[in-house]
């Protein structure tokens, strides 16, 4: 009796957190978007929302860009975290990783600027080599390229955990049972650490889905995402109505997201492929 | 000789300060089962991690059928492993497992499902194909671990430690299955452990290990019947080890009494120590034997009584009975001259093996 009593104690915080900032603002999420602008309850914003071709272009847009952004970081970060593993002072080259995540989004934001405006580092460099001045800023390219630089910890890190935990042996059996360096890595050690891709993809391309600062700042409001579009909606045009329902879109988005690259369980017996 | 397989040729091995493996010279003959027999961190699996190429010696020569191979990457040599912890591949089947190294080999489908049904076969683990390797016991486990190693038909299979997780009974089954793959096989086997008695009763040849240096190597029964030191004698079944001085040959004196004994070559009145196994010991009335003792505990093992006793100079007895004795009483011990086994004080298996030699074969 007693156990139970400070069990209750101490999930009750987090319970209150979860009820409060998660479950709560997701009802409310879904039932304004059941409302329009003036208050009436009606469906006409999903019927907008699919019928419309901006707004699936927006939402084909941002899936686009958030898997370009998840590639590029995953094309960086795999290997990163491979090296890594075998590298001296891992934990030092860790800290490295992770100490630019502790800085504000803004501010990595802003700094962006600085180094990709016409007069900024980027283009000065380029100019020692007579190369006139790049238009960077406002470019698909530096849209994913600083977005890329800021989820880099995210993908590396749960990469990195998984390669630790495979067991060096496994290695070590491959060779011996005769695989070159390449067949090790794609038979055994990709397959083995495919789950800290998969919690890496998670974390990556879920928030990607919905960057708005970044597309404003350093994107030139080119690149035009269902976060952008939110955004709008709640404090330009008034329509939360509409931006909920955009809302709605996205959290069923991140579901499907975490339905493909969540574990799911093997199954016992499985038919052998000789 | 044509038949050595595998030959090391004073192999060292140093991680910074700490030498390993210090000067080690084996040859292993094909169709044989070799143990390497040794506590913890006396080098063994090191050997064994050197000849299967998941480490570079620092100094010597490791070579294959007569060919230098301390360059030949893991890869490609042509022995193989079946690793402590068995490194079976989660995420594949059993049939997956073993068919591991026959597809990086580009054989075809056919050949393969008749290879990896055929090495099933002979662990006896027919019908397991389908499995997760989740849903294995450990026996079961070891056995996938065993067929996919042997499936590539290695010439010499290196097996580390591999009965260690398994429990007593399982062991011994185990055993005896290993010791009968082996000679069906033909394949030489090169066995790492730490126990002794699965050393004797698995091995065509050992090689106890101390240290980083091989300390004897020889058939089970020399190794246990002429242990060369004194680590040797004690890590080798249990024994007696009783300083004493050799008198002249084939008489040696130990508490106080010369006995006769089946050693020689030795200095007259060399210090020695007195070898004589617990087996060997028989109990007889008080005065009547050649050494008295005073039975001071004792243990029933099962098939025999382990029996405590210490004699006036208060050196320890361990004596092996199928009676058991009294606490307390004092008895008499009886043993022939053959049952002495006499060691030098530091004398290297060369020495020990060229003084035999003189005396021996006659």
């Amino acid at each position: 009796m007693k156990k139970s009593t400070t069990n209750v104690a101490f999930y009750t915080p987090y319970v209150m957190w979860l009820a409060l900032f998660v479950i709560a603002p997701m009802v409310l999420i879904v039932y304004q978007s059941f409302f329009d602008i003036s208050g009436h309850f009606t469906l006409a914003n999903y019927q907008t929302y699919f019928q419309s071709g901006t707004y699936i272009m927006m939402t084909i847009n941002s899936v686009w860009y958030a898997f370009l952004i998840t590639f590029a970081t995953l094309l960086i970060s795999y290997p990163t975290a491979y090296l890594l593993h075998y590298a001296k002072h891992k934990q030092l080259w860790l800290l490295l990783i992770i100490l630019p995540t502790w800085i504000n989004l803004l501010l990595k934001a802003y700094a962006f600027i600085g180094i990709f405006s016409q007069d900024g580092g980027v283009n000065s460099f380029l100019g020692m080599f007579g190369i006139a001045p790049q238009q960077f800023l406002f470019t698909d390219f530096s849209f994913i390229f600083v977005a890329a630089y800021i989820e880099i910890p995210f993908m590396i890190l749960p990469i990195f955990n998984a390669i630790e935990e495979l067991p060096e042996n496994l290695v070590n059996a491959s060779q011996d049972l005769g695989a070159k360096g390449w067949q090790t890595f794609t038979k055994v050690v990709w397959p083995l650490t495919i789950s800290g891709v998969k919690s890496g993809v998670q974390a990556v391309f879920i928030p990607s889905l919905s960057l708005f600062m970044l597309t404003r700042l350093i994107g030139g409001n080119r690149v035009i995402t269902l976060g952008t579009a939110i955004e709008e909606h709640f404090l330009t045009t008034m329509n939360w109505g509409m931006g909920s329902t955009i809302g709605v879109v996205l959290i069923v988005a991140m579901f499907i997201i975490m339905f493909l690259t969540g574990e799911r369980k093997k199954k016992g017996v499985r038919r052998h492929e000789a | 000789m044509s038949n050595i397989i595998v030959e090391l040729k004073h192999v060292g091995k140093r991680y910074g300060d700490t030498q390993v493996l210090k000067d080690i010279n084996i040859e292993i003959e094909q169709g044989k089962f070799y143990t390497l027999l040794g506590p913890s961190g006396s080098g063994k699996t090191t050997i064994l991690r050197a000849i299967a190429g998941f480490l570079d010696v620092s100094e010597g020569e490791v070579l294959f059928d007569g060919k230098k191979i301390n360059d030949v990457p893991a890869n490609q040599r042509k022995v193989n492993t079946v690793f402590q912890d068995y490194a079976l591949f989660p995420h594949l089947n059993v049939f997956d497992n073993v068919a591991f190294g026959l597809r990086l080999h580009r054989m075809s489908k056919e050949t393969i499902q008749t290879k990896v049904t055929d090495a099933l076969k002979m662990v006896r683990l027919q019908g397991y194909a389908d499995r997760e390797i989740s849903e294995l016991s450990g026996g079961q486990q070891q056995r996938v671990a065993i067929a996919r190693a042997i499936v590539l038909e290695p010439q010499v299979l290196l097996l580390d430690e591999p009965l260690s997780a398994l429990d007593a009974k399982l062991r011994k089954d185990m055993q005896y299955e290993l010791r009968e793959l082996q000679e069906r096989l033909g394949i030489t086997f090169l066995f790492v452990t730490h126990d002794q008695e699965e050393a004797l009763a698995l091995s065509d040849e050992i090689f106890v290990m101390n240290d980083g240096q091989v300390q004897q190597s020889g058939t089970p029964v020399d190794i246990y019947d002429e242990p060369v030191n004194h680590f040797v004698a004690d890590f080798i079944g249990e024994s007696n080890i009783i300083p004493g001085h050799m008198i002249k040959d084939f008489l040696v004196e130990f508490n106080g009494k010369q006995f006769e004994c089946a050693d020689a070559g030795m200095r007259p009145n060399e210090p020695v120590e007195v070898v004589l196994r617990p087996e060997d010991l028989d109990i007889t009335a008080a005065d009547a034997g050649k050494v008295n003792v005073e039975v001071d505990t004792q243990l029933f093992r099962g098939d025999y009584y382990e029996i405590v006793a210490y004699d006036q100079l208060q050196n320890e007895w361990l004596i092996h009975s199928t009676n058991p004795a009294k606490d307390g009483e004092t008895v008499g011990l009886t043993f022939d001259p053959e049952d002495i086994h006499v060691m030098r004080l530091n004398e290297s298996e060369e020495e020990f093996d060229a003084r035999l030699e003189t005396y021996e074969g006659d």
